[in-house]
């Protein structure tokens, strides 16, 4: 399948998944809310250009904004992990983004140890930024805090099921 | 120039970045005319739509406790039909909803109308509902949003058909409130916890407060009908620092599960701005 159609299919199925189920399954504390929309950026191959990471995580962002009805919050920390996203994955694998064929971020790619790194350290910084950001409207250091650890967790955990349910990339092209 | 080109060059991902952010922190933050737009732009058709067509899906599953409801509700409005009642004295009349005394005849100062709820959240921290009517059905900012229990919140903004109402469950949701015994003045707003409870506030210590009261809305709202229930107090708490207490409310409304709503409008709100606005010009 071509791999521009391959990740537009993930793109609805990542959102659908995102704002229908998880959204309507009922809440076990403040703390825990699943985000998982934003392993789409994650999953992107490694050969996409930056500009073009940058605006398909405003597209992500804004379209998530727009169920959610908050303005501006998944949009900034979208964008954010976007920028950060090619400099981390040269400091795990010094090797240059025209090197790569159409592969993606996944176990068997990256290896082990670098793909859990990069999955929890890029997670970090999301909730890190859009906690902060709804901290400077309301709440107080503990939800920030509680809310970082709990929500953390639970993207984790999910990616993690993810992971292990849909073996992405078994054929190289 | 050829270095103002190579500079742009080399920084254009950390330009667009930058620019992208700017974009959301301000959309974020601002608090003006073009938050409104913002807002506007988030409550659109597009998205109204692709709820609306899940909420066709997930009504079915409620459906028989949505009609026990509504049955309820009209076995109750049945009994407030004047052929079920009889006036002890013709002279003597219990008049509510009036605000012509000059005449007989009553005026409506609410009208409701019915709305159904498309989209709704309860886990979040800014919980809003999609009602799918809009502007073009008579709906505006501002009108109050009552469910079949009680009160559920506020419409912030509208769309031709859409509107996005602000939920009681929204951390900067707030609305005045009084027991229903008659006494004190408070504030319902939310603490974010447990979609169950809301924390009404600003009600002083002379009061007694047990648990079990009901909590209405109060006769000073400009916008909610008074009298109307909001949920009833499950636990008292003593505010230490303030003269007042820290009430826990259940809900009246089950958020959990909200299919249909009615939309309040008053018809005299435009009046009362308009002797507000001559209050403070003087």
């Amino acid at each position: 399948m071509n791999l521009f159609v391959k990740n537009i299919i993930r793109f609805i199925l990542i959102l659908v998944v995102q704002l229908f189920v998880l959204n309507n399954v009922p809440p076990l504390h403040q703390f825990i809310v699943p985000y998982f929309y934003f392993v789409f950026l994650l999953w992107l191959p490694f050969k996409i250009t930056r500009t073009n990471l940058l605006l398909v995580a405003f597209a992500v962002g804004y379209i998530t904004d727009m169920f959610y009805k908050t303005p501006g919050l998944h949009l900034a920390a979208c964008v954010l992990i976007a920028y950060i996203r090619p400099p981390f994955i040269q400091l795990l694998l010094p090797k240059e983004a025209t090197e790569w064929g159409n592969e993606e971020p996944t176990r068997k790619t990256m290896g082990q140890v670098p793909y859990m790194t990069y999955i929890i350290i890029m997670t970090l910084i999301h909730h890190f930024y859009l906690i902060l950001l709804e901290w400077l409207q309301f709440g107080s250091f503990l939800y920030f805090s509680g809310k970082l650890i709990g929500t953390t967790i639970i993207s984790l955990l999910l990616i993690m099921i993810a992971d292990l349910l849909f073996n992405r990339n078994t054929r190289t092209r | 120039m050829r270095n103002v080109f190579l500079f742009l060059r080399r920084y254009s991902v950390f330009i667009i970045f930058l620019v992208m952010q700017i974009m959301a922190l301000t959309m974020l933050f601002t608090n003006n005319r073009f938050h409104n737009t913002v807002m506007g732009m988030l409550s659109n058709e597009a998205a109204g739509d692709i709820n609306k067509r899940v909420d066709k899906a997930e009504e079915f599953l409620s459906l028989s406790e949505q009609n026990k409801k509504l049955r309820e509700q009209n076995a109750k409005l049945l009994s407030l039909l004047p052929s079920g009642t009889l006036l002890p004295d013709s002279a003597m009349e219990m008049v509510t909803d009036t605000f012509r005394l000059d005449s007989i005849k009553q005026y409506r100062q609410y009208q409701y109308m019915s709305a159904k709820v498309i989209s709704n959240s309860v886990f979040l921290q800014q919980n809003y509902m999609v009602l799918h009517r809009g502007s073009n059905q008579g709906l505006e900012a501002n009108m109050a949003v009552v469910g079949i229990d009680g009160v559920m919140g506020t419409i912030v903004h509208v769309s031709e058909n859409m509107s996005l109402v602000m939920s009681l469950l929204n951390r900067q949701s707030k609305v005045i409130a009084t027991l229903k015994k008659g006494s004190g003045l408070g504030e319902i707003s939310w603490d974010g916890k447990d979609p169950r409870y809301l924390v009404l506030t600003k009600i002083p210590k002379t009061v007694l407060v047990k648990k079990g009261d009901t909590v209405v809305t109060s006769p000073y709202s400009d916008k909610f009908p008074p009298g109307l229930p909001i949920g009833i107090v499950q636990e008292v708490e003593q505010d230490q620092e303030t003269n007042t207490y820290i009430l826990l409310v259940k809900t009246a409304v089950n958020f959990y599960n909200v299919q249909h709503a009615y939309v309040v409008k008053n018809r005299l709100e435009e009046e009362m701005d308009e002797l507000k606005k001559k209050m403070n010009k003087e």
